[in-house]
C-alpha cells in the first residue's frame, strides 16, 4: 500500500517529519517498507516562460528561444520540438540540472547546439517522468505545455509547480488489516499512534430527485456470498479527465489516471478501502442486477479483454441474461465506462471473502478489489463509500446524482464484545499498566468499553478474543517497553540417542576428512537415468510436486546417490581437483495406504581425487571406519545380489560394488562410480560413492562402551602366505582364518597380494601376518604351532595351500 | 713404579687427546686398561713389592686407572656429541616448507551455525524434536488457526502434493504435534527444511532452514518471550546486540511480534546495508494463539505459551558475511573448505 502523505494530511496532522512517522507508525504496528519523495530524480528545473522563439540558422527543425526564468536575464534554449510558442510556460531544466532521459536521471549542462549556445532545456512529460495519463492536455512528443491547473510563477520549481512533489510512503499491510488498505484507514492508525485526533468527516451530497426503484433493481441470490449490495444512479454523466488533485493522489497511490468515474472508484478504494464498479446501465439486460453464482458453462470477457470460463461456485454480477461482471475481481469488457456513456451505476458491495478468493485464484486474476475482499471486509463499509463515490460526483461536477439508493443490506448487524480484562492482560504480557491507560489505548483506537467488555469499531474484522485486546494495549503501550524476563523453572533437556548418532556420524566423516555437504531434497525424474535405476525400479516410485517450479525440482528423492553425484559432478565442472562430500538427508519414500511417505535418513557419501589417490578400498574404508566408529556388530561384505534392497546398485561399477550386511539387514552399499553413471554426470574420472542406512545402522549399534583389560603376557607373530584361486574372495579367507584360530587368534593383516611370476595364472598369493595371543599365559612355540596347523588345514578346505 | 705409573697416566692421556674416533679410543682403552694392558702388567709386578709400599703403589694404580677410565669416557662424550652435531647440522631442514597433515573435513555452514543456536536452546533447557517435512495441510496449516483460503497462506507459497498434502512451510507442524502428545510444560526447538515456491535468486530458495521454538506453561508472558529472544541473540550476535520489538500479524500467534535487529553497520542510523532503515529483519515471535493451543488440547485459561522461528539461512550468512544463498547449496568444495 503506497500512501500519499499530502492525503493524509487531508485527515490527520501527526506534527512530526516523515522520518518519525515512518518509525513509530512501524513501531505501533503499519510497517513502513520505504518512503520517498515523488520527483525527486528532478532538480534545478523551474517554470519558464517563452519569450520568443525564432528558427535556427543551420537548422531546419530547430527552434532558439529566450525563455524567462524568473532571473534577471531570460536563458537562451535551443529546442527541437515544434510546439512551442510564445508566451506558453513550460518546463525549463536549467545548466546544471537533472532530469530524467529513457527512465535514467541524468544531468543537463549548457553547450551549443549547430553553433548556438543552449543553456538548458525544455522538457516533455517524458522527462518529468510523467505520462498522459497523468497531464492528459500535453501531446505526447513535445514539450510539455502546463495547462491552467499548474502553477504559472516563472521560476517556481517545477515540481511544485504541477504537483510532482508529494511524499509517498509504502507500507506492509498484514492480512489481518484489510481496513489499512485504505487512507482512512492509516489515517485512524496515525492518529492513534500520535495521540492526536482524526478529522474523518461524513461524505454529504445534495443529489437530484428520481426513484431507483424505477430505473433498476437488485436481487441478491447468495446471501453468504454477498451479505449486502448497495449501488445508485447518476445520470447525465460528463466522461472526461479528473481534476489534477485527483490525478496527483492516485499517482502517488500507484494508480493510473483513467477518466472521471474510473478515477472516482478508485479514489474511493483508495480512500475507504471499498473497493467500487462502475458500469453503464445500457449494458444491464432489463435494468436488472442479479448477485448469483455463475451457471455451468458461463463465460465473461473481462476489463482486461480475456475470456474466462466461470464455474458454478463462482459468484457473477449478472443482468436478465448474462454476467457483467465476477464478483469482487473484475468488471466486464462490455459494461464498462465508454466515451460515450452518459449514466453509470456505482456499485459498493460486500463479498465473502474466501469466495472472492478462490474465483481469483481460480480465474488467475488478482485485482486491487480482490485483495482487499478476501481478506474479509465489514458490509457496513459499503456504505460510506457509496456516499463518497456520490460526494465526488458533484464535487467533480461530472454528473447528477439520483438521491434514493438501493441497498440489499442482508448482514448480520449484531457485534459481539470481547472479555476486557486489565489483570489478565497484565498477566498475560508480563506488564503492570494501569486499567484506565489500556482503556485510553483502545478507545484512541475507536474501541468503545461498556460492561466490563471492550466492542471493536465495525472495520476492525480482526478483533475476536482476550489476545486481540492484548495486543491492541501492547501496541499503543509500545512492545519495547515490555520488560525482558527470564521464563521461570528449571527445565533439562537432552539429546535424543538419534540426535547424538547423527552427531557421531558427523563427526567421524569430518575426522576422515569429508566435507558437509546441503543439497535439495527435490530432485528431477531423469536424475533416475542417470543413475541408470531400472525402469522397474521401486525408487522411481516417488513423492511428486503439483506446482514444482521446474521439472529439476519436481520428485522428492528417493535415493540420496543422485544429490551426491551431482555435486560430484558441479565440482568436477568447476576443475576443483578433488571432492569429499557426505551429506546427512532424508530420501522420501511413498508407503502404500498411508498419507505420509516414510523419511528415513541416509548418509551419502561420494568422491573423487584427480590426483589419483582413492580407489575402491578408500571408499570402503570410510564406510567401514565409520561402522567401527558407531559400535556396529559384526558384518559382512559381498558383491550386491539381484535381491538387494538397494536399488542403487545398478549406478557402480558391477566388480567394484558391495553390500555391507549385519544380522540379515543391508546397512550401506559403496563402490566406484559405473562408467555410464560417470558419462551422465560428465565427470571425467573414476568417482567413488556409498549410501548408509542410518536408521539402521543405529539400531544394530551399541551405545555402551566397556572397558577391556589390556593383554598382560606377550604377543606372537605368524606370518603365512597363500596360494589360491584367484576368485576365492578374501573375506573367505580371513574369515576361515579367524575360525580356525579360536580364541588366541588376536589379530590378522592382510599385507600383501601377488600375481605373476611362480604363480600359475589362475592362481594368486596372499600373505597375512597372524597376531596370537594367550590371556593366561605367554604362548608357548607349540601352542602358536598347532593354531597355525589348524588354520592350514582349515585353508585347504578352500583350496588354499602354504607357498613354499 | 710410580714413575712408570704416571708416564702411563701421561701417555694415555695424550695419545686420548689424539683419538678421532669410538674406535682408537676403544683401542687406547683396551691397551691401557684392558686384562693385558699396561696397568694390568704393572699391577702383575706388585707382588715384587714390599708391604709398605703395596698399598701406596696400589692406590696409585687405582687412582691411575680410575683418571684413564675417566678421560676415556670424556673423550668418548665428546666425540659423541661433536658426531651428534654433526648428524643434528646435517638434518637441518627449511622449516617454512608446508607441513603435513591428515585433512579434515568442514561441517557446512549452516550445520556448523545450527549447531551453535541448539547449544544455546539446550543450556536453556529446550529438546530438539524433528518431524516430518512432507506434511498434512492440518499439520501446516489448519491447525495454526489458518483454514482453508485463509489469506495468510498467501505470505507462504506452497508446494503441493495433493490437496491434503504438502512441502512443509514451516516447522510449526512439529509443535502442534508436540502440543498433542506432550503435557506442559513444553519448551523445545524445532529446527529443518522448510520449502516454499519461491525461485532461487541471492536471496531466496525454493528450500530453507528454520528454527522453530515453543514454551508453553502456567504463567508464561510476552516479557519472557522478549527475555528469551534477546537471550538468544545476545549470545549469537554479541553482548552489544540491540533488538526492537514490532507487531505484526501471524495466525497462529497472538500478540505477534517480528524482531529487528539493529543494523550493526550504522547502528540505526540507516544506511546502505539497512536499506536505510537502520534495522534488520531477523524473526517472527509471538504469544501462542490461544485456539492453536484449544486445538492441541491445551486449555489456554490456565497455560499460556510464546513460539519463535528464525530463519538458519539469515543467521547463517550474516555471520560469514555470505552475500549469495545460492553458495549454500551449490556445496563447491573451494566454498565449503573456508569454514
Amino acid at each position: 500500500m503506497d500512501l500519499s502523505m499530502r492525503w493524509l494530511a487531508d485527515y490527520v496532522d501527526c506534527k512530526c517529519d516523515i522520518k518519525k512517522f515512518c518509525d513509530e507508525i512501524t513501531l505501533s504496528g503499519s510497517k513502513v517498507e520505504c518512503w520517498g519523495e515523488e520527483g525527486d530524480f528532478l532538480s534545478n528545473v523551474v517554470v519558464g516562460k517563452v519569450l520568443s522563439t525564432e528558427r535556427h540558422p543551420d537548422s531546419d527543425h530547430m527552434f532558439i528561444t529566450q525563455i524567462d526564468v524568473g532571473e534577471a536575464e531570460p536563458i537562451q534554449i535551443v529546442t527541437g520540438a515544434q510546439n512551442v510558442n510564445v508566451g506558453d510556460y513550460v518546463p525549463t531544466a536549467k545548466h546544471k540540472s537533472t532530469v530524467l532521459h529513457e527512465g535514467k536521471k541524468v544531468k543537463i549542462t549548457k553547450g551549443k547546439l549547430r553553433g548556438v549556445a543552449s543553456n538548458g532545456m525544455l522538457c516533455s512529460l517524458d522527462e518529468l517522468g510523467l505520462t498522459l495519463h497523468d497531464f492528459p492536455y500535453a501531446i505526447e512528443d513535445g514539450i510539455f505545455i502546463l495547462g491552467d491547473d499548474c502553477d504559472k510563477t516563472v521560476g517556481m520549481d517545477i515540481r511544485e509547480a504541477i504537483g510532482f512533489n508529494d511524499k509517498k510512503v509504502e507500507f506492509e499491510i498484514t492480512s489481518n488489516r484489510p481496513d489499512c488498505l485504505s487512507v482512512i484507514g492509516l489515517a485512524r492508525e496515525a492518529a492513534a499512534t500520535f495521540n492526536v485526533p482524526a478529522d474523518i468527516k461524513e461524505p454529504k451530497f445534495t443529489g437530484i430527485d428520481g426513484d431507483i426503484n424505477e430505473i433498476m433493481s437488485v436481487e441478491i441470490h447468495n446471501e453468504k456470498l454477498c451479505p449486502r449490495y448497495m449501488c445508485g444512479y447518476v445520470k447525465n454523466v460528463k466522461i472526461g479527465p479528473s481534476p489534477r488533485w485527483m490525478r496527483e493522489r492516485l499517482r502517488a497511490s500507484g494508480v493510473r489516471p483513467i477518466n472521471n468515474f474510473v478515477d472516482i472508484t478508485n479514489y474511493v478504494m483508495l480512500e475507504y478501502g471499498q473497493p467500487m464498479h462502475a458500469f453503464d446501465l445500457r449494458y444491464v439486460d432489463g435494468a436488472k442486477i442479479n448477485i448469483r453464482n455463475a451457471k455451468a458453462g458461463e463465460s465473461i470477457t473481462t476489463l482486461d479483454g480475456v475470456e474466462r470460463k466461470l464455474s458454478e461456485e463462482m459468484l457473477v454480477i449478472a443482468d436478465e441474461n448474462k454476467p457483467v461482471a465476477v464478483a469482487g475481481v473484475m468488471g466486464g469488457e462490455y459494461s464498462g465506462i465508454m466515451d460515450d456513456t452518459t449514466a453509470v451505476v456505482f456499485e459498493s458491495a460486500c463479498f465473502d471473502g474466501a469466495s472472492v478468493r478462490t474465483t481469483a485464484k481460480k480465474l488467475g486474476m488478482r485485482t486491487d478489489a480482490s485483495a482487499r475482499f478476501e481478506k474479509g471486509l465489514d458490509p457496513e463499509n459499503t456504505f460510506p463509500a457509496l456516499m463518497r463515490a456520490f460526494e465526488l460526483v458533484e464535487m467533480l461536477g461530472c454528473g447528477e446524482v439520483v438521491k434514493t439508493y438501493i441497498d440489499c443490506d442482508k448482514s448480520n448487524k449484531n457485534r459481539e464484545g470481547v472479555v476486557f480484562d486489565p489483570d489478565w492482560i497484565n498477566s498475560f504480557l508480563g506488564t503492570e499498566i494501569p486499567a484506565a491507560e489500556m482503556e485510553e489505548y483502545l478507545t484512541r483506537l475507536n474501541f468503545t468499553i461498556k460492561d466490563g467488555k471492550a466492542y471493536a469499531p465495525y472495520y476492525r474484522i480482526d478483533i475476536e478474543c482476550k489476545a486481540d485486546l492484548a495486543e491492541e494495549v501492547a501496541r499503543l503501550y509500545g512492545y519495547n517497553k515490555i520488560p525482558d524476563t527470564i521464563i521461570r523453572g528449571v527445565a533439562e533437556a537432552k539429546l535424543t540417542r538419534k540426535q547424538k548418532f547423527d552427531r557421531n556420524v558427523t563427526a567421524a566423516m569430518l575426522g576422515m576428512g569429508v566435507n558437509e555437504i546441503t543439497t535439495f531434497s527435490f530432485i528431477s525424474p531423469k536424475y533416475f537415468d542417470k543413475i541408470r535405476l531400472p525402469e522397474n525400479s521401486p525408487l522411481r516410485n516417488v513423492v511428486k510436486i503439483m506446482n514444482p517450479l521446474g521439472e529439476d525440482t519436481s520428485v522428492m528423492r528417493t535415493t540420496i546417490l543422485p544429490s551426491v553425484c551431482e555435486v560430484l559432478a558441479r565440482n568436477y565442472s568447476y576443475r576443483n581437483p578433488e571432492c569429499y562430500a557426505f551429506e546427512l538427508g532424508n530420501e522420501y519414500l511413498p508407503v502404500e495406504g498411508e498419507v505420509l511417505p516414510n523419511e528415513p535418513e541416509r548418509l551419502g557419501v561420494g568422491i573423487y581425487d584427480t590426483n589419483g589417490s582413492v580407489d575402491f578400498y578408500t571408499i570402503k574404508g570410510i564406510v567401514e571406519e565409520l561402522l567401527k566408529k558407531c559400535g556396529a556388530p559384526e558384518y559382512d561384505v559381498a558383491r550386491p545380489d539381484e535381491n538387494t534392497a538397494f536399488g542403487e546398485a545398478a549406478a557402480f561399477h558391477p566388480g567394484r560394488c558391495a553390500v555391507i550386511t549385519a544380522n540379515g539387514t543391508e546397512l550401506a552399499i559403496f563402490g566406484e562410480l559405473h562408467p555410464e553413471t560417470l558419462e551422465n554426470y560428465g565427470i571425467g574420472c573414476r568417482a567413488y560413492a556409498a549410501k548408509v542406512n542410518l536408521p539402521e545402522l543405529m539400531a544394530l549399534c551399541t551405545e555402551e562402551k566397556t572397558y577391556k583389560p589390556l593383554p598382560k603376557y606377550p604377543a606372537t607373530t605368524r606370518d603365512i602366505s597363500l596360494v589360491c584361486d584367484d576368485e576365492l574372495p578374501a573375506a573367505v579367507i580371513e574369515k576361515t582364518i579367524r575360525k580356525a584360530g579360536g580364541a588366541i587368534l588376536e589379530k590378522v593383516t592382510l599385507f600383501d597380494i601377488y600375481k605373476g611370476k611362480q604363480i600359475a595364472e589362475d592362481k594368486k598369493s596372499v600373505s597375512y601376518a597372524l597376531t596370537l595371543r594367550s590371556h593366561d599365559g605367554t604362548l608357548t612355540d607349540e601352542q602358536a604351532d598347532k593354531t597355525m596347523e589348524k588354520i592350514v588345514n582349515a585353508l585347504k578346505e578352500h583350496g588354499a595351500e602354504l607357498r613354499m | 713404579m710410580t714413575e712408570q705409573l704416571k708416564e702411563i697416566e701421561l701417555k694415555a692421556k695424550e695419545e686420548l687427546s689424539h683419538a678421532a674416533d669410538l674406535k682408537s679410543l676403544d683401542d687406547i682403552r683396551v691397551r691401557f686398561l684392558g686384562k693385558k694392558g699396561e696397568i694390568t702388567a704393572i699391577l702383575k709386578q706388585m707382588g715384587k713389592l714390599s708391604p709398605e709400599e703395596r698399598p701406596v703403589i696400589g692406590q696409585l694404580a687405582n687412582k691411575v686407572r680410575a683418571d684413564i677410565e675417566q678421560a676415556v669416557t670424556s673423550a668418548q662424550n665428546a666425540i659423541k656429541s661433536k658426531a651428534a652435531a654433526v648428524k643434528l647440522e646435517a638434518e637441518r631442514l627449511d622449516v617454512t616448507l608446508p607441513g603435513k597433515a591428515p585433512k579434515l573435513g568442514n561441517a557446512h555452514p549452516l550445520n556448523a551455525t545450527l549447531a551453535e543456536v541448539e547449544e544455546v536452546f539446550l543450556g536453556m533447557g529446550f529438546d530438539i524434536v524433528e518431524g516430518p517435512e512432507v506434511e498434512t495441510d492440518h499439520y501446516c496449516f489448519e491447525a495454526l488457526n489458518m483454514p482453508k483460503h485463509h489469506p495468510a497462506r498467501d505470505t507462504q507459497d506452497t508446494f503441493y502434493i495433493n490437496e491434503n498434502v504438502l512441502l512443509r512451510t514451516q516447522t510449526s507442524g512439529v509443535q502442534i504435534r508436540t502440543m498433542e502428545k506432550m503435557k506442559p510444560p513444553i519448551r523445545i526447538i524445532s529446527p529443518g527444511r522448510v520449502y516454499r515456491s519461491d525461485a532461487v535468486d541471492a536471496t531466496h530458495s525454493p528450500l530453507f532452514h528454520q528454527i522453530e521454538g515453543l514454551v508453553i506453561d502456567k504463567g508464561i508472558t510476552m516479557a519472557d518471550l522478549k527475555g528469551t529472544l534477546e537471550m538468544l541473540l545476545k549470545r549469537l550476535y554479541g553482548e552489544d546486540t540491540q533488538l526492537r520489538f514490532r507487531p505484526h500479524h501471524f495466525p497462529y500467534t497472538e500478540p505477534s511480534a517480528e524482531v529487528d535487529l539493529m543494523c550493526f553497520n550504522c547502528h540505526g542510523k540507516g544506511c546502505s546495508m539497512c536499506k536505510q532503515e537502520g534495522y534488520v529483519e531477523l524473526l517472527g515471535s509471538g504469544m501462542v494463539h490461544p485456539k492453536v493451543l484449544e486445538g492441541c488440547g491445551i486449555d489456554p485459561e490456565v497455560y499460556s505459551g510464546f513460539a519463535f522461528g528464525i530463519g538458519l539461512e539469515r543467521i547463517t550468512m550474516g555471520r560469514y558475511n555470505i552475500n549469495d544463498m545460492r553458495l549454500l547449496y551449490e556445496n563447491d568444495m573451494r566454498f565449503l573448505e573456508q569454514f
